[in-house]
């Protein structure tokens, strides 16, 4: 099957490859780019180990395939750092509150988190966990997660964070 | 798991669409969310020579009222019914039932026309567009035609669609003011299909079901209208009696195959609860 030309911007760099058309976004990111912090988890849609943000949104990237991200604006969990190299507030929440153990969920879980607090930046504990639902953590580390992007939010909100009593 | 080959097209109109599907015939796929079609040719049990993907159609996005209807574009994503107000307002079963499908990362890629236009038993949205009586836009390069969603579904993935056509548009009648209306679904989990579900609008006057449209999803090999449960309530104040009769005369026409969900008679058990749950809820709403 002949190649395609696909161009991109991942985590702000002007990236391009020759794929076949059935050629998915996960692997491009992780084969043509050598971009491995995007896991391949289930491969059929469930975990969310795979999760990117393309043009705003979270998406699977074992479930799209790289020719249709033609011209998209994509970050990864490679991305998710400040600009001057320290921990985003998200990534600190993650270390700070313990939010993962095998680590294999991780960077689907951050990603997700990170277009979640875009778009509700004061969410309640309810809305975290239906926020990241269509992200799996087999160590059944949730609980941690959840604290880790409520560290997350009161930190970009510029408050205290206050563990919630248990 | 990776997909067989296949060419891929990337059209900007309908008619550039339509004439690619004309063309290539019965080896080309439309592609829409592609969060039902990628997990099959993933599996190797779709194998199309050709995928149209119509991502590319800007003419197929978005929400717009058109009298009194809700015209909603078949490339319209969950996650854009979900934003919108327009539905929100007008029809807010649309917007419980879509909070319901799949997960966050699905309903960013998911679409609506994808959704109803799939066939699969378990997707959500056939049987609440049967409940509010939407009609469904085909394309083809031989002109448009309309079909009601009630008589759309002919067997599992089996549709009123023709080789050719491309489902365009969902238009949706806004229920009248002051209706009520709820989508019970039991799942096992997120992301899950229903074990059962249902979905209720109606309408009360004096205390008693005015009108009434009752769907099911996930119990038969369609979506299904359950018209005798919904004539059952029609006239009463859902007293417990009534509740019972309207859940058998639904679960009388529920065939649910036995799944990893439960066994048959399981299955219809919980349709009959969900369409009390349904009915109940939405009278509470209804003013």
């Amino acid at each position: 099957m002949a190649k395609t030309h696909v161009t991109m911007k991942v985590n702000g760099a002007e990236v391009e490859g020759l794929v076949e058309p059935r050629t998915l976004l996960v692997h491009f990111i992780r084969e043509n780019l050598q971009m491995t912090g995007t896991h391949i988890g289930c491969e059929t849609t469930h975990c969310g180990a795979c999760t990117v943000d393309i043009d705003g949104m979270s998406v699977k990237s074992c479930t799209m395939f790289a020719v249709q991200a033609e011209g998209s604006d994509i970050t990864t969990v490679e991305g998710m750092a400040n600009a001057d190299g320290t921990l985003s507030a998200l990534q600190e929440g993650f270390r700070m509150m313990h939010g993962l153990q095998c680590g294999f969920c991780t960077p689907g879980m951050i990603v997700r988190a990170h277009r979640l607090l875009k778009e509700n930046p004061s969410p309640s504990e309810p809305e975290i966990r239906m926020g990241i639902s269509g992200n799996i953590c087999r160590c059944t580390g949730y609980q941690n997660i959840v604290k880790a992007i409520q560290y997350a939010a009161a930190k970009i909100n510029g408050v205290e964070f206050q563990e919630a009593a248990e | 798991m990776i997909p067989g080959s296949f060419s891929y097209h990337r059209p900007a109109s309908v008619a550039d669409a339509v004439k690619l599907l004309a063309d290539l015939g019965e080896d080309a796929r439309p592609l829409a969310g592609g969060h039902s079609l990628v997990p099959m040719m993933k599996l190797r049990l779709a194998t199309p020579a050709h995928l149209i993907d119509l991502h590319g159609i800007a003419a197929l996005k978005g929400i717009r009222r058109d009298g009194q209807n809700l015209v909603i574009g078949a490339m319209t994503t969950q996650h854009e019914l979900l934003a919108s107000d327009d539905v929100a307002k007008a029809m807010p079963i649309l917007h419980e039932a879509a909070l319901l499908i799949a997960d966050p990362q699905v309903r960013y890629r998911g679409t609506i026309g994808g959704n109803v236009a799939n066939g699969d038993p378990g997707n959500d949205m056939p049987a609440l567009m049967m409940t509010l009586g939407a009609s469904y836009r085909l394309e083809s390069a031989g002109g448009a035609r309309d079909v009601a969603a009630a008589d759309f579904y002919q067997g599992a993935y089996f549709t009123a669609l023709e080789p050719g056509e491309i489902l365009t548009s969902v238009s949706v009648p806004v229920p009248a003011a002051g209706h009520g209306s709820a989508y019970e679904k039991l799942k096992r989990k997120v992301g899950d299909y229903a074990t059962a579900a249902a979905a209720v609008v109606l309408t009360m006057s004096g205390g008693k079901v005015a009108t009434c449209s009752i769907g099911l999803t996930n119990v038969h090999e369609t979506p299904l209208l359950a018209t005798d449960a919904a004539n059952a309530v029609i006239g009463t104040s859902l007293d417990a009696a009534t509740l019972k009769r309207a859940a058998a005369a639904a679960e009388a026409i529920m065939a649910p195959a036995a799944d990893a969900r439960g066994p048959v008679e399981y299955r219809k058990h919980v349709g009959g609860i969900m369409v009390t749950r349904a009915l109940q809820r939405a009278a509470a709403v209804a003013k």
